[in-house]
């Protein structure tokens, strides 16, 4: 019944997000703010985390692949599907959900607590509006790109670390990534990606607009935020993926 | 001025107010006392619109609220300026840019315009350059004026208070009742402040009104807290042997 009310509620805060801006010039500072904060700030561990699962995906392939029959460019070939299709997507958003999804958590439950939202209510201010649609518009335009980086950089950083183990040839590793280019593929990561933004900026604002109590129910929210969060974007992917893919 | 008719609100089958009349009268500064769970703040709420009443009638400048439409709403929440019990600064945003934002959201005036505002406001509220620091840079009492320069910053016909000295030395509530009565008669805003200050009760309290278990048990003046007989304002008010005293002096004069 929890479960119920709550999806109820998610859905009424939706409605209550996409109107109108009251004042357009505001609003458009406010995404400019949130893509600094929620997507230019998160560039960082993006890269360095998709730079080295990348090598990782590269050597474990190299590794279990001691039979001379099948060929070594298949290394740069499973290194690419991974990263197009599920790490840069799916891997990236789980870490985002964790890093952004309790940013935002707890900012707005930190707001509630300390009356902020209250005030704008009063000042006649659609809080959800003002608060939560910048974030969705900044992760969602945002993300996809991040999501293009994590696939460059994975993929770079698969050549690198055949090129430092010496466990495989470059060119094998280049041959590999050119063939079965398949750019649908890229389409389907980056409608995920899309989704997944939509998910990371609103759950985790569900939980901290309707925070009840003081600082220990906002950390609680955000621990359920993110799982939440996280749960969410599993679900979705598996559908989305039986939807675009099959 | 503000009026209100039969006033009652419920959470969860637990009503906390009960049907509370009152009359807040332009200029004036009228304060809202009662113990804890008294039902103050929910009264507040529900006046600022935070709660909708359950039944009675809230009316502002003679126009119920119930038959206000989203416009007219809307306007009224900008002819309302609030001082929360923790200042509800914003955050993020500098001095300047708190005070600044309901001019951002509600005007369209110029940025020099809305600087001459700001700097006017925060000069009357007695903090001047301070302009560019921000809320966790400052005292207590330092955020109680931003927040006070920020409700009146839109030049609002209605003022509300919740627990404004709630924090604060005895020197510096002094400063905030007196500022915000003087706000109120140089503006004629319509106040009310929420309280448990004693002293604001004495000091500022042209019109008092004592809830007890979301009833409005007693209503009158500073001058007539000292002489009422009223046991339950007697207990709650002269509850410290310091006001016992104050009362006694008070009546033998």
């Amino acid at each position: 019944m929890t479960y119920i009310k709550s999806i109820g509620a998610y859905v009424i805060m939706l409605k209550s997000v996409f109107r109108r801006p009251q004042k357009i010039k505001i609003f458009r500072e406010a995404v400019f703010k949130e893509i600094d904060d929620l997507g230019v700030k998160s560039i960082g561990i993006v890269a360095f985390i998709s730079f080295f699962i990348g090598g990782v995906v590269a050597i474990q392939t190299a590794l279990n692949l001691d039979d001379p029959i099948i060929p070594k460019d298949l290394i740069g070939f499973a290194t690419k599907r991974s990263m197009i299709l599920e790490f840069s997507s799916t891997f990236i958003m789980v870490i985002l959900a964790g890093k952004v999804g309790s940013y935002i958590t707890s900012s707005l439950g930190t707001m509630r607590v300390t009356e902020q939202i209250d005030a704008l209510e009063v000042m006649g201010i659609n809080s959800l509006n003002y608060l939560v649609l910048p974030k969705i518009i900044a992760t969602v335009l945002f993300y996809p790109f991040l999501v293009l980086l994590a696939m460059t950089l994975g993929i770079l950083g698969g050549w690198v670390a055949g090129v430092a183990t010496g466990l495989f040839e470059q060119h094998d590793y280049i041959t590999g990534i050119r063939i079965e280019f398949d750019p649908s593929l890229i389409r389907y990561s980056l409608i995920k990606s899309s989704v997944f933004a939509f998910l990371i900026a609103t759950v985790p604002s569900y939980f901290g607009y309707y925070v009840k109590g003081g600082s220990l129910e906002v950390g609680s929210a955000s621990t359920k935020a993110v799982v939440w969060t996280i749960v969410m974007i599993i679900i979705t992917n598996y559908f989305l993926t039986q939807m675009l893919l099959s | 001025m503000i009026e209100i008719k039969g006033i009652k609100k419920g959470f969860n089958g637990t009503e906390v107010l009960k049907g509370i009349d009152a009359v807040f009268e332009s200029g004036k500064t009228s304060l809202i006392i009662g113990q804890s769970g008294s039902g103050k703040t929910v009264f507040l709420k529900t006046l600022l619109g935070l709660h909708l009443p359950d039944d009675g009638m809230i009316s502002y400048g003679g126009i119920t609220t119930a038959s206000m439409d989203t416009n007219a709403k809307r306007q009224l929440k900008q002819d309302i300026g609030m001082v929360f019990q923790g200042s509800a600064l914003f955050d993020s945003l500098t001095v300047e840019e708190n005070v600044m934002f309901p001019l951002k959201m509600f005007t369209k005036q110029t940025k020099k315009e809305m600087l001459e505002r700001v700097n006017f406001v925060l000069n009357r509220v007695n903090l001047t350059n301070n302009n560019q620091k921000f809320p966790a840079e400052l005292s207590g009492g330092m955020q109680k004026r931003v927040a006070i320069a920020r409700a009146i910053v839109t030049n609002p016909k209605y003022l509300f208070c919740d627990e404004p000295n709630s924090g604060l030395d005895p020197r510096t509530s002094i400063v905030i009742d007196n500022l915000i009565q003087e706000i109120t008669e140089e503006c004629n805003i319509t106040t009310v402040i929420n309280t448990h200050d004693m002293n604001s009760v004495m000091e500022i309290g042209e019109k008092i009104i004592f809830l007890q278990k979301g009833l409005k048990e007693w209503e009158g003046t500073s001058k007539d807290i000292f002489k009422t007989d009223n046991e339950a304002v007697v207990n709650f008010v002269y509850s410290s042997n310091l006001f016992k005293k104050v009362r006694k002096v008070y009546l033998a004069e």
